[in-house]
């Protein structure tokens, strides 16, 4: 039997406000425990929260961006549940009238695009964390994170296997750092997601029992956490069993999910409009402003790369896949008119890089102000393409300055022509065979004279002169 | 030179003339507090920074017309470095870090905060019975309880052992006491108090207000009690008038409405022929009566007991053992940790109202319950809008009868949630409504509530001043009628 996988996926940004969303509490990561908190995030009797507007500008550049319904009126609704790192007992989130309503966006996965349509986008404040394995029989809360603005992406069942989860994770996550929401970074927990996942029959309409699969906070984990579920009520079913509604956990060790609550045991999270605050309402001037300044986003950017940069559709879109990248491109490209340079130097090496470490671009060493650089000394003939390869491979390792690279290691090309000529012309006299079979028509072996030049010279002439000086001294 | 039962006002006059000093009305006053021990009325004394303050401020100018004057603070305000337990054990040994915006605007002004008054268990109760401290009595007899919530700050003025003190009214608990006291008590337009700083019941409705032996005194607070707070949302940012400005104002041609819908064969007759005796009074000072309907008024009670219960089961899930107040020992695991805690923690109606409060929020039940008494809300508001089209103020008697005994109405919440009959409507609908005494049943004093219009404290002031102007009502105490 054949079965079709119906995924949906909640994701979770946390917005890159200074303050918290209801109070001015810092939302810096990484501080003391405990120390990013003020009477608003302890929760403390009689404290009151104040809405950040900043959030909400944040929230609807997204909104804006996925074509979506901005609510201009919207409001806030409490969650109640009762957890340790919940100082107050409840969520304030947005049940009733979210701020963005529906909307939509691009995937593209094997070269086939499709829509992913948007429930609605919220904005609601992060709880806190309990700290389990710190005091022995104990449980550490640390509410540093408490009252940090989270929007929550609410995707349609519309994602039909992991690799569309996959893509449009990666698409989301590719918009908010180009608008500058969300820094993006997963392993900080910037960004991480639900999935709901079910399973029918090819074919069938009714959709199948979904299981929830919470917290996956990375590509590769979402894509397996799918695949095993999927995997898990296929067995389920065709042994004739059936799915239970619940919520399971993704075990990334054992590359396994397992329940974490049914249905039953499912909090009633009482909801309820909160008395504290009053609806936020955003005025047409608000809106046209957001609207006017939103920044270029990445199909945009495909579209000027290929028409003003003379680049072709693929290097575009690997360019603009993420705004680290773009932004490489772009300050490289006030170095220098060869913009096809550029995108060269990013779609083949700085891509086989990161591909050989498995890594992100915003998690390596390198930096957009540094690739500028490297790109600079290449087109002002400091250093040639071969030795820029070398000098790239340290910064890759090291994050050192691309300048004191080639100063340290002595890499400053060779434009002295008296003393390129002197080392071409030992390289003539040393080899006359080959000088009577060039001179015989053998016109190939021109190359051989300037590769024994750049070995003579360790790489560190320009290959420009050698080329001009052997010519004229073979002719 | 004894100070009892003396007013704002007066204090302030013998403060001015240099007839006794700050330190000595602070020191007087804990005297009487210490002679009044079996009041009950205090929960918490503020002895020490109390004089330090008042020895402190003796020699700068003066800020306001409560510079150096001593008050009480109910306890459900925070107060900075002062214990502050909501009448409640789960917060018992909750020491606040910050101090309410209320408290804040007082102390600015140069009040001398004396300490912290008894009060229902979250101010959930009209008897004060339900405090963890204890009952308050009402000095006006043995065992009479004060009403509630906000019975201490009603006893402690009533008894005169301090000229005024703040309360705060969900759905009457500013009038009611003050009517069971024979003191004038005022619950302002929600929203003119920041609400920052006090522990919530039920945040829709909570409301910051003053109690005193006077309208005038009322007004006196009033103008530093009141402030727009950007730490509260839902704090108005309308302009505060000068309360104590026109107070003097004449009220002939002053158009009363009288609510067709109150049943006063409900009431004692007693109550009934203080309220008729004052209608005449206000008649023979110029006003004219009109009969307006609020048709949806008896849904009211029904209404505020889905609402403030609702509120406040949300609003006391942080009271969990987890990071202030009581905390049960020895818990085996999280779960026991939270149903200890707060067993432990909280008294029968507390736990009665988050019961219901959760039950009405509950899945299924939200619609039937929280979402329709929001809307008999919204009736009940425009039932007022169109009554005050007609009329300058509403009046009604404040409660059902005078003072009752300890214990007469315990074992019955519903009895005792019908106590709230007449105040709940203005809290419902968010509008200004005070009581002051005007009359005396069995000896024991009753009050009349005055509603205004949203916005419209001066005016039920003015109506409140002038009736006090041409009674002695508000100048009676347990112990006689004071000269004025």
């Amino acid at each position: 039997m054949s079965w079709e996988t119906v995924i949906g996926l909640e994701i979770h940004a946390q917005l890159s406000t200074k303050s918290k969303l209801f109070s001015g509490g810092s939302t810096g990561f990484g501080a003391e425990p405990n120390t990013h908190v003020d009477l608003i995030d302890m929760g403390l009797p009689g404290v009151l929260p104040v809405a950040n507007k900043e959030a909400f500008l944040k929230a609807i550049r997204f909104g804006l961006a996925t074509n979506a319904v901005i609510n201009q009126t919207s409001t806030f609704d409490r969650k109640n549940y009762f957890y340790p790192d919940l100082p107050k007992g409840y969520q304030i989130t947005q049940m009733a009238l979210p701020i963005v309503g529906e909307g939509s966006i691009k995937i593209e996965v094997d070269g086939v695009e499709k829509i992913i349509n948007i429930t609605r986008a919220h904005l609601e404040e992060d709880a806190g964390k309990s700290i389990h394995d710190l005091f022995e029989g104990e449980t550490g809360v640390d509410l540093n994170r408490a009252g940090t603005p989270l929007l929550e992406i609410v995707s349609e069942p519309e994602i039909s296997n992991a690799k569309e989860a996959v893509a449009y994770f990666k698409a989301i996550r590719q918009l908010v750092t180009f608008l500058d929401i969300c820094d993006g970074n997963m392993a900080q927990g910037s960004m991480r997601c639900d999935v709901n996942v079910s399973i029918k029959k090819e074919g069938e309409e009714k959709l199948g029992t979904r299981a929830e699969i919470k917290n996956i906070n990375s590509f590769k984990f979402i894509e397996r956490a799918i695949n095993h579920e999927v995997e898990r009520q296929i067995r389920i079913i065709e042994s004739g069993g059936s799915v239970v509604q619940e919520t399971r956990l993704y075990d990334s060790v054992k590359n396994e999910t397992r329940s974490m609550r049914s249905k039953e045991e499912a909090n009633d999270y009482r909801y309820f409009p909160c008395p504290d605050l009053l609806p936020v309402v955003i005025t047409d001037e608000e809106l046209n402003n957001i609207r006017s300044n939103l920044p270029e986003l990445p199909e945009q950017k495909e579209k000027r790369y290929v028409t003003d940069n003379s680049l072709d559709i693929a290097e575009a879109k690997i360019i603009a896949s993420s705004k680290t990248m773009a932004n490489m491109f772009e300050e490289a490209c006030l170095k220098t008119d060869d913009s096809k340079l550029v995108a060269n130097w990013l779609v083949g090496d700085v891509s086989a890089l990161l591909n050989k470490d498995g890594i992100d671009i915003d998690e390596s060493k390198l930096t957009p102000n540094n690739f500028a650089k490297m790109v600079e000394r290449i087109s002002d003939d400091t250093i040639s393409g071969k030795i820029a390869k070398s000098v790239l491979e340290e910064v890759w390792d090291s994050g050192n300055d691309v300048d004191e690279i080639i100063q340290n290691k002595g890499l400053v090309q060779i434009q002295d022509e008296s003393l390129l000529e002197e080392i071409g012309q030992k390289i003539i006299d040393a080899n006359p065979k080959q000088v009577e079979a060039f001179k015989n028509g053998k016109d190939r072996l021109f190359g051989f004279f300037v590769g024994q030049v750049m070995k003579e010279t360790q790489g560190k002439a320009s290959p420009k002169s050698v080329n001009e000086i052997l010519r004229k001294l073979l002719s | 030179m004894s100070i009892q039962y003396k007013t704002i006002a007066e204090l302030r006059s013998m403060l001015d003339s240099k007839a006794i000093s700050s330190k000595e009305i602070v020191e007087e006053t804990y005297k009487l507090i210490d002679e009044n021990n079996d009041l009950n009325a205090f929960i918490t004394l503020n002895k020490e920074a109390a004089i330090a303050k008042s020895i402190e401020i003796e020699n700068s100018p003066v800020k306001s017309a409560l510079h150096g004057i001593p008050i009480a603070q109910k306890d459900l305000f925070c107060t900075k470095n002062l214990r502050t337990t909501c009448g409640s054990n789960i917060l018992s040994n909750f020491i606040p870090p910050y101090s309410a915006t209320v408290i804040e605007n007082l102390e600015n002004a140069g009040c001398i905060s004396v300490g912290k008054t008894n009060m229902d268990e979250f101010a959930m109760g009209s008897s004060n019975e339900t405090s963890f401290f204890g009952g308050v009595r009402n000095p006006w007899g043995q065992n009479l309880v004060p009403g509630g919530s906000s019975g201490g700050s009603a006893s402690a003025v009533a008894a005169g052992l301090v000229p005024a003190a703040t309360g705060t009214d969900t759905g009457g608990s500013i009038r009611q006491p003050a009517s069971l006291c024979g003191i004038t008590g005022l619950k302002p337009t929600y929203g003119r108090i920041s609400r920052w700083g006090m522990i919530a019941f039920a945040s829709s409705l909570d409301q910051a207000g003053p109690m005193a032996r006077t309208a005038e005194d009322c007004a006196i607070m009033l103008n530093e009690m009141c402030s727009h707070d950007a730490k509260d949302t839902t704090s108005l940012s309308e302009d505060v008038p000068n309360f104590t400005k026109d107070l003097d104002s004449s009220i002939k041609g002053l158009k009363i409405g009288i609510v067709k819908e109150f049943d006063m064969s409900q009431l004692d007759t007693d109550v009934v022929s203080v309220f008729e005796e004052s209608k005449k009074h206000y008649e023979s000072l110029g006003a004219e009566f009109i009969e307006v309907s609020l048709p949806n008024i008896s849904l009211s009670v029904p209404a505020y007991y889905v609402v403030a219960p609702a509120e406040c089961s949300s609003n006391l899930s942080r009271f969990d053992g987890v990071k202030f107040g009581h905390r049960s020992k020895d818990p085996i695991n999280l779960e026991e940790l939270y149903i200890k805690t707060r067993s432990e923690g909280f008294g029968d109606e507390v736990k009665r109202r988050i019961l219901i409060g959760s039950y009405v929020l509950s899945a299924g039940f939200y619609d039937a319950y929280y979402k329709k008494a929001q809307q008999v809300r919204r009736l009940i508001k425009n039932d007022f809008d169109s009554a005050f089209k007609k009329v300058d103020v509403i009046m009604s008697p404040t409660t059902r009868g005078a003072a009752f005994e300890t214990g007469s109405k315990g074992s019955d919440p519903i009895q005792m949630y019908l106590e709230d009959l007449f105040t709940i409507p203005a809290n419902l609908a968010g509008l200004p409504a005070m009581s002051l005494p005007n009359g005396m049943v069995n000896n024991k004093p009753i009050g009349l509530q005055l509603i205004g219009n949203f916005l419209d404290e001066k005016k039920i002031l003015q109506v409140a001043h002038s009736f006090q102007k041409s009674t002695d009502w508000h100048l009676k105490t347990p112990k006689g009628t004071k000269l004025s």
